[in-house]
Formats: C-alpha cells, sequence, structure tokens
C-alpha cells in the first residue's frame, strides 16, 4: 500500500468526489426543506451480519406462522394461530381463548411493554435497530434497490442521470418487486384472520371475501408507502418511540456512540504520519455514507437515530485500514464516556435497580398469566334479567320474573348443565321443557353458547322489592361449577 | 404579477402586502392536492352522466346505468322474504311442542314474533306483554279467551270485538250507566265481587252489603261469570276468583267496571300477516310465560277466503 490515499478503493475516491454529506444532521436542517434521498451504502461487519439473520428470522416467523398447523380434533380448527373474528375465537397453539377472555391480551401487550422498556434500559432502542418492522421492511427495500440499482454511488449517479431506457428499466424492476414484496406483506397478513391454505387458494380464484382483497391492498399500499417511499421520514415524523426513548434510557444505558473522547480533534490522516496529538477519526466520513436514517453519528445521541449500528460496522473497517484499535463508535453508555473523561476505566452495567425492577414486573405479569391459564374456568354463565315487565303476577297470587341465561361451554365435548337458583324461601324455577327427574337440565352443546329462557315464582307474601338470586350451574358429569347472581323483583299488591 | 417579491427562505412569492413588517407568503396549492380536485371535477361530471343526478321538474336524470335504490331495496327485500319463506312455512304447519323440539326453528319462531310484537302489539300490551290498563297483560298466566297456542293464535286471527265476521265477541252490560242496577245496588254487587275474589283479604268486602249483592250476582252476572265466578272463556268472561284485574284491581275501579261494562277491541290480523308469522307471533306470546298446552286440536276456524299472504311491496305489509 505504497498510495496515500485511506482507503485505497476507487469507491473511496468516488465517495469524496460526491461527499457524504448527513442529510438529515441538525445543520441540514430547515424548515421549508424538501426531502433528501438517503443512500446507504452497504456495510459489512458484525452488526450487519445480525441484522441479515434478525431480517430472515422475523420474516421467516411473519410468513410461516399462518401455515403452521395444530391438531385439536375432528371437525375443529387446525390452524396453529388463528384469530378468528367469525367463529369469535382467538386461537394460538395449545390457548384458545373467547371473546370475554381478551384480558389476557392485555397480559401480553403489558410484557411486551416492560419488555421494551428493559432493552431500552439495556441496549437503547434495540427494537428499532434490529426488530421494528419498519427496519426489518426497510432493510429489506434497501436489499432490493441495491441489488437492482447498485450501491451508493451507483444509485445516487443513477437518480442524477437524465432517464434512458436503461434507467427506466431498473425503476420499474425495483418498484415491480417492492410491490410484489408489499403484495406478499398482505398477503399474509391475511392469513392470520382465516384458514390459510383455504384463503390462499380463494385469493388466486377471485373467490374470496372482498375485504379480503381490501386489507391486501390497504397493507400493500402501507407496505410499499413506508419502506419504499418514506422509510426513515416514518421514524422521525410519524413515530412517538423516539420522543418517549429518552425517559427510557439512563446513562448507563448501552447506545450507538461516537467516542468523541478517543475520536477528537478528527482529521484527515496520510499514511505513516504520527497519531500523536490527534484523536483516532479520520473524517472518512464512513458512518455517514451507511447510515439509512441520513445523520452523522459523530454529533451525538439524536431523535433519528435508530441505533441500527451499520456505522460502527463501517467505522470498524476504516480502523482496521488505518491500523487502530477497534470501536471509534461503539456500544457504549453516556456513563462510561464521563468515567473516562477523569481517566476512569469503563464499567458496564447491566444489573441496576431499574432492569432489576423491569425483570421482576415482567416475572410478575409472566406468572399471572400462566397462572390464569392453567386455572383457566370452561363453564361460564350469565344472566340476563327481563326488564319488562318487571315481574308478573299469576292468579294464584304468586310472582315470576324471568330470565334469560347462557350457558357458556367452553369445551370440545356436550355437557348436560343442573341449573339451580337459591334465594328467598320459596323461591323455585319454573322450566318445564328443561325439567329431566325432578331437576331442571339443559344439554349444553360443545363450544357454545345456549340460551336458555326460564322463570322463577316466589311465594305471594316475597315483598315488594328486590330480593337477591344466585344461579347455579353444575356440570352433573365433571361437577364443574358456574354461579352468576341476580334479582328477584316483586311489587306492592295490585 | 412580474415584480412580486419572492421569500429568500422558501423561495415562495409574497402575497405583496405588509402589516407592520409582516409579510404573508403566496403559497400555492400543493400540487398533489390541485391535481386530486380536477380529478374530483372529472369524476363528477362522469357521475352525473351514469347516474342519478340532476332534478328535473318532477323527475330526475336517470343515469345511463340505471341505478336506483328504490328497486335495490326492493329487490333485496324480496330476497329476504324469500330467502324466510321455507322457515315460515315450517312454522305455520309446527305445532307448540313440535317447535319446542326444534332449536333451529324455535329460535327462529322467537326471533320473527319478537319482532313483529314490537312492531304491532306493543303499543298496547307493553314490551314483554306487560300490559297496561284495559290491555290485558299477556306474560301472566291468566287468560280470558283461551292460552293454548292454537287460543293465542284464534285470537289474533279474528281479534277481539273487531271487523272479522269470527271475530271473539263478549259484551258485559253497562249496569251503571244504563240504569239495569241503581248505584246501591252496583255497590253490593261490587262488594260481592269482592269477597269472592283472592282480593277480598286486601280490601275487606262489607259483609253485609256481599251478601245483598250475592242475589244480584247471581241473577245479573253468574251466566257469563259462573256461579261461582271461575269465569268463561268461552264467552270471554274472566275469572273473578283472583286478584287481577283488567281495569284496575282497587275498589273504586272494580266499582266503575260494573258500572260502565267497558271492553276493549283487539284488531284481527289475519289478513295482515301469513300463516307463518302468525304461529311465530302465537309462540312468542305462548313462551312469555304463561301459555298453556295445546287441548286436543280445537276447530279453527278457517275461512274459505284465506287472504294470500301479503304481496312485495304493500304498503301495510310488515317487513319480516
Amino acid at each position: 500500500m505504497a498510495k496515500v490515499t485511506l482507503i485505497d478503493t476507487k469507491a473511496r475516491a468516488n465517495e469524496h468526489a460526491i461527499d457524504a454529506r448527513a442529510v438529515n444532521s441538525k445543520e441540514a436542517r430547515a424548515l421549508y426543506k424538501k426531502r433528501e434521498q438517503i443512500y446507504p451504502k452497504l456495510a459489512h461487519g458484525f452488526f450487519r451480519n445480525l441484522k441479515w439473520a434478525a431480517m430472515i428470522v422475523l420474516l421467516g416467523i411473519y410468513y410461516v406462522t399462518p401455515w403452521l398447523r395444530w391438531d385439536r380434533g375432528d371437525g375443529r380448527v387446525d390452524q396453529a394461530v388463528l384469530i378468528d373474528f367469525e367463529g369469535r375465537r382467538f386461537y394460538f397453539f395449545f390457548v384458545e381463548l373467547w371473546p370475554q377472555e381478551v384480558y389476557y391480551i392485555t397480559g401480553l401487550l403489558i410484557l411486551a411493554a416492560f419488555a421494551i422498556f428493559l432493552s431500552s434500559a439495556l441496549f437503547g432502542r434495540v427494537w428499532c435497530g434490529y426488530a421494528c418492522p419498519q427496519t426489518v421492511w426497510t432493510d429489506l427495500y434497501i436489499y432490493v434497490e441495491r441489488a437492482i440499482e447498485g450501491d451508493r454511488n451507483a444509485r445516487m449517479k443513477l437518480d442524477a442521470a437524465s432517464w434512458s431506457w436503461r434507467k427506466a428499466a431498473k425503476k420499474i424492476a425495483k418498484h415491480a418487486i417492492w410491490i410484489l414484496i408489499a403484495a406478499a406483506t398482505g398477503g399474509a397478513w391475511v392469513f392470520y384472520f382465516g384458514d390459510a391454505p383455504t384463503l390462499f387458494r380463494n385469493i388466486f380464484t377471485g373467490q374470496a371475501d372482498p375485504v379480503v382483497y381490501l386489507f391486501i391492498g390497504l397493507l400493500t399500499l402501507t407496505t410499499y408507502a413506508l419502506a419504499g417511499t418514506m422509510r426513515e421520514q416514518v421514524c422521525t415524523y410519524m413515530c412517538p418511540w423516539p420522543r418517549i426513548q429518552a425517559a427510557m434510557i439512563d446513562k448507563d444505558a448501552l447506545s450507538v456512540t461516537y467516542r468523541g473522547d478517543r475520536g477528537e480533534p478528527r482529521g484527515p490522516h496520510k499514511k505513516g504520519d504520527s497519531w500523536e496529538g490527534r484523536g483516532d477519526c479520520i473524517d472518512c466520513r464512513q458512518c455517514v455514507a451507511v447510515c439509512p436514517q441520513g445523520i452523522d453519528i459523530r454529533d451525538g445521541d439524536q431523535l433519528e437515530c435508530i441505533n441500527c449500528a451499520l456505522c460502527i460496522d463501517a467505522c470498524d473497517d476504516v480502523m482496521k485500514k488505518v491500523g487502530r484499535p477497534l470501536g471509534l463508535i461503539a456500544y457504549d453508555s453516556y456513563a462510561n464516556l464521563d468515567r473516562r473523561k477523569q481517566g476512569n476505566p469503563d464499567r458496564y452495567k447491566l444489573i441496576r435497580p431499574r432492569t432489576i425492577l423491569y425483570g421482576v414486573l415482567m416475572a410478575v405479569v409472566a406468572a399471572f398469566m400462566i397462572y390464569g391459564l392453567a386455572t383457566r374456568q370452561t363453564l361460564a354463565l350469565n344472566v340476563i334479567r327481563d326488564r319488562s315487565p318487571p315481574f308478573v303476577r299469576l292468579a294464584d297470587g304468586t310472582v315470576r320474573n324471568d330470565y334469560a341465561l347462557k350457558l357458556i361451554n367452553m369445551t370440545d365435548r356436550a355437557r348436560r348443565l343442573q341449573i339451580e337458583v337459591e334465594g328467598p324461601t320459596g323461591v323455585h324455577l319454573l322450566a318445564p321443557a328443561l325439567v329431566l327427574d325432578g331437576e331442571v337440565v339443559a344439554e349444553a352443546h360443545a363450544d357454545s353458547v345456549m340460551n336458555v329462557r326460564i322463570h322463577v315464582v316466589a311465594p305471594a307474601n316475597i315483598g315488594a322489592g328486590s330480593h337477591r338470586l344466585r344461579f347455579t350451574i353444575r356440570d352433573i358429569a365433571s361437577g364443574d361449577v358456574a354461579v352468576s347472581d341476580s334479582a328477584f323483583l316483586a311489587g306492592s299488591t295490585p | 404579477m412580474a415584480d412580486r417579491e419572492r421569500d429568500s427562505v422558501s423561495g415562495t412569492e409574497t402575497t405583496g402586502h405588509e402589516w407592520d413588517g409582516l409579510k404573508e407568503l403566496d403559497t400555492p396549492l400543493p400540487r398533489w392536492w390541485l391535481y386530486i380536485f380536477y380529478a374530483s371535477i372529472v369524476v363528477a361530471v362522469v357521475y352525473w352522466v351514469l347516474m342519478p343526478a340532476w332534478p328535473i321538474g318532477n323527475g330526475y336524470t336517470k343515469g345511463v346505468l340505471g341505478f336506483s335504490d328504490r328497486i335495490n331495496v326492493t329487490a333485496d327485500v324480496g330476497a329476504l322474504r324469500s330467502a324466510r319463506a321455507p322457515m315460515y312455512q315450517r312454522l305455520a304447519n309446527a305445532s307448540a311442542s313440535e317447535i319446542a323440539a326444534d332449536p333451529e326453528l324455535q329460535e327462529f319462531a322467537r326471533a320473527a314474533g319478537e319482532s313483529v310484537f314490537g312492531d304491532y302489539c306493543r303499543t298496547c300490551h307493553g314490551a314483554g306483554g306487560a300490559g297496561a290498563p284495559g290491555y290485558p297483560v299477556l306474560a301472566d298466566d291468566v287468560w280470558i279467551w283461551g292460552g293454548s297456542l292454537a287460543d293465542i293464535e284464534h285470537t289474533l286471527r279474528v281479534g277481539v270485538r273487531a271487523d272479522h265476521p269470527d271475530t271473539r265477541m263478549s259484551m258485559m252490560p253497562a249496569f251503571g250507566r244504563d240504569r239495569l242496577l241503581t248505584s246501591q245496588q252496583v255497590d253490593d254487587v261490587t262488594e260481592y265481587a269482592i269477597s269472592i275474589s283472592a282480593a277480598s283479604s286486601r280490601l275487606q268486602p262489607d259483609r253485609a252489603a256481599a251478601a245483598r249483592g250475592e242475589a244480584i250476582y247471581q241473577e245479573q252476572c253468574a251466566a257469563c261469570h259462573g256461579a261461582t265466578g271461575a269465569g268463561d272463556r268461552s264467552v270471554g268472561a274472566p275469572s273473578l276468583n283472583d286478584d287481577l284485574w283488567l281495569y284496575g284491581g282497587s275498589r273504586e275501579e272494580i266499582r266503575r267496571q260494573v258500572e260502565m261494562g267497558r271492553g276493549g277491541v283487539m284488531p284481527s290480523w289475519e289478513r295482515r300477516f301469513d300463516a307463518g308469522t302468525l304461529r311465530a307471533l302465537a309462540y312468542y306470546v305462548h313462551e312469555m310465560g304463561g301459555g298453556e298446552p295445546d287441548a286436543p286440536p280445537a276447530p279453527v276456524t278457517t275461512p274459505a277466503a284465506t287472504p294470500e299472504p301479503a304481496q312485495n311491496g304493500q304498503p301495510n305489509a310488515p317487513l319480516r
């Protein structure tokens, strides 16, 4: 390497020719500015590979999950994960939830919230950098763009060039593939709401419900717009998380940091020159060139930064070439910056009161959910009192109230349920159609809600006003019991 | 327009006015907005041609597509009717026990009955058959004309004191108003009626007056209400033994009924509803709680000229 250029590649020279500007840096921001296109350069290294792996795993989960099967017995839904609006059920492998059990979803959301708090307290915006759908799909779209139009410089040249058949062909190919990916994204989404194999066939034969096509179209449009054309603007202007993150990150949290104490004063460096009296940053702007958000990480932590860590890979490459230690840009904390200023060694404190608290809270919520699922009731009773007429006086002076009972059987087998009522002395059920051997018995079908109209009769001396009443249903075979309280109303004599 | 000032930051023209040193940008409409606006104008013109749009005198431009909400609704209603027709057909031929044994039919009868009841019966009989003074409670187990499914349906068909040739007809004389009895006699017979009813403990009848009233009762009232006051459904005479009173259960209200002999009117519904709807309505009322088991098939008088089920589009046809 006799040459004195910093990185002896042609690309590097071109980089200088075009100059990697941080289009979204504070200085470049203006009130009336139009969006400037960002051309992220391909980075190589550990974090780029981690992001590829995350993309493959996450997209894999998204596209494959609806196709997983789960045997629930004859005639039952066999899709492992299904949100069945029509049948009013949510299936998740061995879990099957009814609409009234949506609170499990609440638990899941609380768990997710704590998980994102914990990950932020530990590693900053790792969610934004690796797992957020906006990041994953944008990364995928940039991959396609790069495969067709080339890397950063080639793309910049292509956009700057006047229209030609070649340019048109490339642009058309890119947008066509983008739209295909977008359609596949919307297409996979609807499979979570219907039997995937059936729906797949119906979509292509035109037999699917118009709503299915509507949602595929809607998600195709949003995927194409958000990942293809809007990209970093979604993170900067639409997403609330950049505003919330400040509260989640303390000075011990790790985030992608330019170690200014080591890097400054920055400036070009010629091979053979001394490193004495200057920083390690050679101002090559590779960190800016790879940034998908169009910022300069050397300006410090910024709202626009999604912590994707690609600048770490880019900088490490350069550090290797100039023979300086790696990690000029690295996951680091504010606390460490302060420590180094005072001449103290770095310390990484992952276990802190707040991370312990988040961990404990997650464990508590998870324990509650597991307990809830393990002791889930499969028999339930809802009692709805007829409000008109409030009570009926019968010829023999007794008083009658009417009730609609909903017998909820959440099991896969039919159940024989005995209905009982407790209340003031002399109160009894009246349901001639349901009487079996002197007991009031209803046959509840498997996995369904049975509606039963039932009368309760009280003696003439019941007294005016409201009386407490308790309905009980008992599974004659298993002894399972469900209870619901109601009231019995009676008026004064005519 | 030539020398309008351009703002240096945005590069946009100003309006040329200045107020206290403030100038206003004359920002043009965003292009995308403007193009959508132009496109909307084009769409509007196309719409005028295709769809009903402009009023002309008594009519309107029909549009080349011939779209009409009125026709669509009529077609939808017709489709609904024909989709439900088989269920109504089954219902028309089902007995109370057959309906109860078939959950699908039962659910249908209940829903159809409730819907029609809400539209046509609730006004007088109240929601859920709660009744009102002068309008019988349907939810209880007291029936003036019979509480079996067949009896209820017959009452529905012919009405009470209605214009149907076979209508249920009873007429209690207005003993007081028409001077059939003296005021004293009305008082006495009222006390007697109270004494044979379950209200006697509540209203404490005057025993002496009741004893005088008994003779009048046996002479004037027993023919319909029965010697013991048990009533007679064949003539629509209510039982006087219970403590349920169509026109109110106070002493004054009971006396007033003896005096005035009031009787309400229920329309005949035979011409209004088809057989299936009538059966659904009867079933709904029967299931309110006081329905009685069917007696051995009563001779249901079906007039030779049974009207056809109401046709689509007739203004008075119920929407089923």
